[in-house]
């Protein structure tokens, strides 16, 4: 295999992919599940706050290596964080996926290792289906979340001025 | 690869001398480095790789005479059809209706006014369920499918039913991947209305035996819809030894252009329908207080249809017919076989589906790894297969995965290329070791 799939998959992201940190269900806090309909892939993401905080979350489902490994590191990432510090973490990710802003990368920390995904674009949505779960749970939406059409979050995943 | 119509395929005399498979040798294997000379877009490097496609049933490639007959066509002798009284207008209208005659003989149609030319095999199945569907499908009544059917062949219905308060059934596969007749008899009753089934299934491979669900289906009054997406490039089709009622392809999946494709029906039940769309080419006579439709197949045919893509799907029929469905099949079976047998000394690999006649197409999934990643890992290796759920998840969820990496073989693919694509899964699996 050549070496810029190593720049994709990582030795974290298929270290994360095999050993999934916070995976299963928790018995308290709020629930979302993520859907993309584009590969089937669904992922649902459980969160519990405290006083404005990300106390614990976790996830579980079934998706390929870059979806899985960044639910894993997603857990990891904003465990602990204020509701804000996460919200502003998952727009960072984003933005750094998409293009928008290219210097998000280097405030991502661990999370810089799915970097390599903005070089695939039609695998960014893989990337990002744990983080629209996670957003609607803290947000307390109960309706799947979809990484198409009328249920997506605002901004596209799409990459912008790439060619698929 | 030598027939008469092969040098001189001009639109401006159909001539309607189709090509007459009998004339090739069907002894001779399929010349495939000739073949694949024919097609312009094999000949290119991805990730510094040849290109290997192994994702024809979802859209084949085109050999340059389909491409060069929609250019032709566009350079020469394009204008409206029908009706024009002008010469460019002539000129098009008999080669669009040579199209017609092509299909008719592809499919072994009674008469080319039982060949509809529509978008696809995805409209071709929603005018059906939209015009006969809606008219003879009753509250109470059945409509009848199986689990592998492609989602084109099941949410058409699924709409239906729903519209009409009627009853969607579903008809199971066994373990293989194979339709269990005895079981589908069970489904049947007298409020089955359709059967609609595919011809070969497009994430399994399985060929059914249609005959045979024909004369079940007939036998309890109910007309069948056959899906041939993913036969007509592999596999002779005769609709009147088949004896189905509704018979449909498209052109992309068949080495003809996207966005045209054919639905046979028969005729008295082509006659007997109600128009679906509305608009100018499908009328007798209209006026403020009633309108009146012309007869199949222009009664379907609304609006200016895809010109250039049902002369392109001619010639694609044309390319079809000289390949020799013998050669073909032998050609590709062989594929088949070396593919699975590839696959299968993979033990992380596990391949969906045994049907016992397997055309086109091989599913399966790797131990540990995700259908996305085997397809991204095998795109930079130069080898395009389709990843997912192949507009099947159903099925899919039937056999406990939802997602697999499927290859399809088509006349240009090789030997060399399909153990390319075995060696290349194998690296997968290394990969995630």
């Amino acid at each position: 295999m050549s070496d810029d799939l190593r720049t994709l998959y990582q030795e974290v992201i298929l270290d994360h992919y095999k050993r999934p940190r916070n995976f299963g269900a928790l018995d308290e806090g709020e629930r979302a599940d993520g859907y993309n309909p584009l590969c089937g892939d669904r992922v649902q993401v459980y969160v519990k706050q405290r006083d404005g905080k990300v106390e614990a979350v976790s996830f579980e489902g079934s998706g390929c290596a870059i979806s899985t490994a960044s639910a894993s590191l997603m857990t990891e990432a904003v465990e602990g964080l204020t509701c804000a510090q996460a919200r502003e973490l998952g727009d960072l990710f984003h933005a750094s996926l998409v293009g928008s802003d290219p210097a998000a990368g280097d405030r991502l920390g661990k999370l810089e290792v799915l970097r390599g995904v903005r070089e695939y674009p039609v695998r960014i949505k893989c990337a990002t289906l744990a983080w629209h779960a996670f957003r609607a749970a803290l947000d307390g939406h109960h309706e799947p979340v979809s990484t198409e059409g009328a249920s997506a979050p605002s901004d596209s995943d799409n990459a912008k001025g790439k060619n698929p | 690869m030598t027939t008469s119509s092969a040098s001189s395929p001009t639109v401006a005399d159909p001539g309607s001398e189709l090509p007459v498979e009998l004339a090739v040798d069907l002894n001779a294997e399929l010349d495939v480095g000739r073949l694949r000379a024919e097609f312009p877009i094999l000949a290119q490097r991805i990730h510094g790789h040849p290109l290997a496609y192994f994702d024809s049933a979802a859209s084949a490639q085109r050999p340059e005479r389909v491409i060069a007959a929609i250019d032709r066509c566009y350079h020469e002798n394009y204008s409206n059809v029908h009706r024009g009284v002008h010469t460019l207008s002539q000129r098009v209208s008999e080669a669009y209706e040579a199209a017609r005659a092509k299909v008719q003989g592809l499919l072994g149609a009674a008469s080319a006014d039982e060949v509809v030319f529509v978008r696809g095999t995805t409209e071709a199945i929603n005018l059906v369920a939209q015009s006969y569907g809606r008219h003879h499908v009753k509250p109470g009544d059945e409509v009848l499918v199986t689990v592998m059917e492609h989602h084109s062949n099941l949410v058409p219905w699924q709409m239906l039913c729903e519209e009409r308060d009627a009853k969607l059934v579903v008809a199971p596969v066994d373990d293989r991947g194979d339709l269990v007749l005895e079981e589908l008899t069970r489904f049947l009753s007298e409020r089955t209305r359709v059967v609609a089934l595919a011809h070969v299934s497009n994430t399994l491979g399985t060929q059914n035996p249609v005959r045979e669900i024909v004369d079940l289906a007939h036998r309890a009054g109910a007309v069948v819809m056959v899906d041939g997406a993913q036969a007509a490039p592999h596999i002779p089709i005769d609709v009147v030894e088949l004896d189905c009622d509704f018979y449909a392809f498209s052109g992309h999946k068949a080495y003809g252009p996207s966005g045209i494709g054919v639905l046979y029906g028969k005729r008295e039940l082509l006659s007997a329908m109600p128009p679906w769309q509305g608009g100018g080419g499908m009328i007798r006579s209209v006026s403020f207080t009633g309108t009146s439709y012309a007869d199949p197949p222009q009664r379907f045919e609304a609006g200016t249809p895809d010109i250039t893509g049902a002369i392109g799907l001619g010639e694609a029929v044309d390319f079809l017919r000289e390949l020799g469905w013998q050669r073909l099949e032998r050609h590709e079976d062989r594929l088949l076989e070396r593919l699975v047998a590839g696959l299968a000394t993979i033990p992380e690999v596990t391949i969906i589906g045994r049907p016992r006649r397997r055309v086109g197409v091989v599913s399966f999934v790797v131990e540990g790894v995700h259908a996305h990643d085997v397809g991204t890992l095998l795109d930079r290796d130069g080898i395009a297969v389709r990843v997912g759920h192949h507009c099947t998840q159903p099925l899919l969820e039937r056999f406990g995965v939802s997602s697999t990496t499927r290859a399809s073989v088509a006349a240009f693919n090789t030997e060399d290329e399909v153990d390319r694509l075995v060696a290349s899964v194998g690296r997968v699996v290394e990969f995630f070791a």
